[in-house]
């Protein structure tokens, strides 16, 4: 299992490389250099040009800039934003990083989580009026045109019914005076919520150790449960941050909602018609024989065979989830890496919009690695072999 | 007729589609028996004939497909009316979706308190818009811009103007246009490449399929909105390098790869193995007996390709990153761009015409596509 993760970090650089690569060309193939970008802004001194056209090698042959360039990739400098000068690339992307690897963790988690429950379900009830309900439900999602959903879903919820804010990462008038930084709050929020998830995975594992059987163990990971979640709520109560951690929440919320509503279709519409595919094999002629109960067979069964083919589709999902994250986070205003992205190209910063580039492309191979190893973890072709 | 002579004679039919054995129906037998009556090509068309009819009953046994086949033609019926009715019944000054301006000018009365906001405006916004010499009680006229749908008048516009004066429903229309040919653009390159990579990796294996995947796993990898973002900061893209560009990237990159597993199946049958006995060089192969096999299946990804091409032109002209005269994506723009992102009902012309419509042809062809699917994939019929 090792061999095999290590085998995928292997490829994984290499296809990382080769992305840089592409990146470099693309740079190497605009007219003009980077340097030339903002030749007239007063605030960028003539010294800086020079600065990164050196650190660039730009007087020296292509393939020494290459090197250069990677160079200075993986030592972290990517550069002076030339949009928001004296600021480094590399700052400006670790400041908005964890934003955006929420938005985009916690919509994919919820979209899985919502998409194969309901596929599951959608699929056991074939033939029937929810199904179809659901299912014409789920074709819209999928085909919606994004922006527009994201658009309306701002102004149905933030505008009309008022319930989130519209937009923003935090709102200013809490945050007037506040002790924090709010990357401060939002770090010590996901660090909370990390552990606590840890916690209860050991849970799960002690349980499984501790009692071989399954209502037990039930019973064990509920109170597992309760017991995590108190804990989390005292700290929450107790902590003077809480005011501040609210606010974020509450503005989390609906950017989460909406990259996981349209993102859930896709994996509910392939839960389903994998369902489709299992329930016509013979195992679940033979469960059925065997006198299980319908949850049984459609929990046990079927669906965890029916996962399979769901988990390859996280990579496509990731593409999915990425596109729509950016779109996510210029409609609601979200301080991520998306929208420096798209901030950076249209104002033409180019080292910010490279840097931001990259990092997206780092995020879209990790989560690649990581279905991998969840595909490896549930199939034990793979995982024995 | 020349290169039909010349075809090898140990693949007499070629099976466009695979045949249930006993679906042979006498027609083939009876223009197979005399040989020197009936020329290849009759066959070929009487075989594709029949093909197309099966798979038509097929497609037709399932609503949903002819739901979005209506739903395209009138998309379609609307770009190709546009520029007739310009050339027509609309004044072009007034109706040409990028450089037309109507005003609906109303009359508002001047008051201190306003009860009725349709006739009647306040003083101070009044001085403002107008010039600072209104007093109360004065009428004034203000161009109404954004306006509501109106249907009378000189030129009647069904679905309002948008910030800029300019018809909704011209623009509509030439969106529709722009869609279509993204979409037709971005499909076809995207078959084309992807059904000649997926059938020459099959066909050749080794370092040619292996180097051949490696690169559409690299543009599975590449994030495909960030990195078109980017090239569009870099570049000027228009539509039609958009529309190659989108090809070039799923013709290389997924399609390529469920293509080539289809391409795979074929290259085991029997008459593969007839062809390349009878002396088919690879080329023969490839381009007369797994590209055709493959062909259905190709066309299936056309349909998502479209959906995928129209979504995508649509998000980045949105973001305001194309340079597209004017599409369903521009038109969001320019109403979010004006502040009327949030103007929900009130404004109603502005964001939901072009949303709908980007969302109902993605719709339509994701229909046609998934009745297809059941045509192409035996599989999944209901039977």
């Amino acid at each position: 299992m090792l061999k095999f993760i290590g085998r995928r970090l292997i490829q994984m650089a290499l296809l990382f490389v080769a992305f840089l690569t592409i990146i470099f060309f693309l740079l190497q193939a605009q007219p003009g250099d980077v340097t030339n970008q903002f030749i007239g802004n007063p605030s960028i001194p003539p010294e800086v040009r020079a600065q990164l056209a050196e650190r660039l090698g730009l007087d020296k042959s292509t393939w020494e800039q290459y090197l250069a360039y990677l160079g200075n990739f993986f030592q972290g400098d990517l550069g002076v934003s030339f949009t928001r000068y004296p600021q480094q690339v590399s700052d400006l992307l670790w400041a908005a990083l964890p934003r955006t690897i929420v938005l985009f963790l916690s919509a994919t988690i919820l979209a899985y989580l919502l998409g194969f429950s309901l596929g599951k379900v959608v699929a056991w009830r074939r033939g029937r009026r929810t199904e179809t309900a659901i299912t014409v439900g789920g074709v819209f999602l999928y085909t919606v045109f994004y922006p527009w959903f994201a658009i309306m879903m701002l102004w149905l919820f933030g505008f009309i019914l008022g319930w989130f804010p519209i937009g923003r990462f935090i709102t200013t008038d809490v945050w007037n005076g506040a002790p924090y930084q709010a990357n401060q709050v939002f770090s010590v929020m996901i660090v909370s919520v990390l552990i606590a998830s840890i916690l209860y995975g050991l849970v799960v594992w002690i349980a499984g150790r501790v009692n071989p059987d399954p209502a037990r163990q039930k019973v064990i990971r509920r109170i597992g449960f309760l017991v995590i979640l108190a804990g989390f709520a005292i700290f929450w109560f107790t902590t003077p941050m809480a005011t501040y951690a609210r606010d974020i929440a509450h503005h989390t919320v609906l950017p989460v909602l909406t990259l996981a509503a349209v993102t859930f279709a896709g994996t509910m519409l392939l839960t389903r018609s994998s369902m489709l595919e299992t329930l016509r094999e013979d195992y679940i002629l033979t469960a059925r024989a065997k006198g299980l109960s319908e949850s049984a067979i459609r929990d046990r069964h079927a669906a965890r065979n029916a996962l399979l083919p769901v988990t390859t589709s996280l990579v496509l999902a990731l593409a999915f989830v990425i596109g729509g994250g950016i779109i996510t986070e210029y409609v609601f205003s979200w301080p991520g890496v998306g929208s420096l992205l798209l901030e950076a190209s249209l104002r033409e910063d180019i080292p910010l919009a490279i840097g931001a580039l990259s990092i997206i492309g780092v995020l879209a191979l990790f989560g690649h690695l990581i279905a991998d190893i969840v595909y490896m973890l549930l199939d034990p072709r793979i995982r024995v072999a | 007729m020349t290169d039909l002579a010349k075809q090898d004679p140990a693949a007499p039919v070629e099976p466009v589609e695979e045949v249930p054995l006993g679906d042979v129906e006498p027609d083939v037998i009876a223009a197979d028996a005399p040989v020197t009556a009936v020329p290849l090509w009759r066959v070929r068309i009487r075989l594709m004939r029949r093909t197309l009819s099966r798979n038509w009953a097929l497609f037709a046994e399932n609503k949903i497909g002819f739901v979005g086949l209506a739903i395209i033609a009138v998309f379609a019926l609307m770009a190709v009316l546009q520029p007739i009715l310009i050339a027509t019944v609309w004044d072009p000054r007034v109706y040409d979706p990028q450089t037309g301006y109507d005003a609906v000018v109303s009359e508002f009365t001047v008051v201190e308190e306003v009860t009725d906001p349709a006739t009647e405006i306040d003083v101070q916004t009044a001085r403002l818009e107008t010039t600072p010499f209104v007093e109360v009680g004065d009428v004034i006229e203000i161009p109404l811009q954004p306006a509501p749908p109106s249907f009378g008048g000189e030129y009647p516009h069904f679905l309002g103007t948008d910030p800029l004066g300019r018809d909704i429903l011209s623009q509509l229309m030439y969106g529709a246009r722009a869609a279509f040919f993204l979409g037709s653009v971005a499909a076809l390159v995207t078959v084309i490449i992807a059904t000649t990579v997926g059938s020459v990796a099959a066909h050749f294996g080794g370092w040619v399929d292996s180097s051949l995947m490696r690169l559409a796993d690299l543009i599975l990898l590449v994030p495909l909105i960030p990195m078109l973002i980017v090239v569009a900061s870099l570049f000027t893209i228009s539509l039609p390098i958009l529309g190659l560009l989108i090809g070039l990237l799923s013709g290389f990159g997924g399609v390529a790869i469920v293509l080539k597993s289809q391409a795979l199946s074929v290259r085991v049958k029997p008459f593969i193995d007839a062809a390349r006995v009878a002396g088919g060089g690879d080329w023969h192969v490839i381009f007369r007996h797994i590209v055709p096999n493959v062909l259905p299946l190709s066309f299936l990804y056309m349909m998502f390709g479209v959906t995928e091409a129209i979504s995508l032109e649509a998000t980045l002209s949105f973001l305001g990153v194309l340079n597209v005269p004017m599409s369903w994506g521009i038109m969001i723009n320019t109403a979010a761009n004006q502040g009327y992102l949030l103007g929900g009902t009130d404004y109603w012309w502005l964001l939901l015409p072009a949303g709908l419509a980007v969302t109902l042809l993605a719709f339509a062809f994701f229909l046609v596509g998934r009745a297809m699917d059941e045509v192409v994939n035996p599989r999944l019929r209901a039977r």
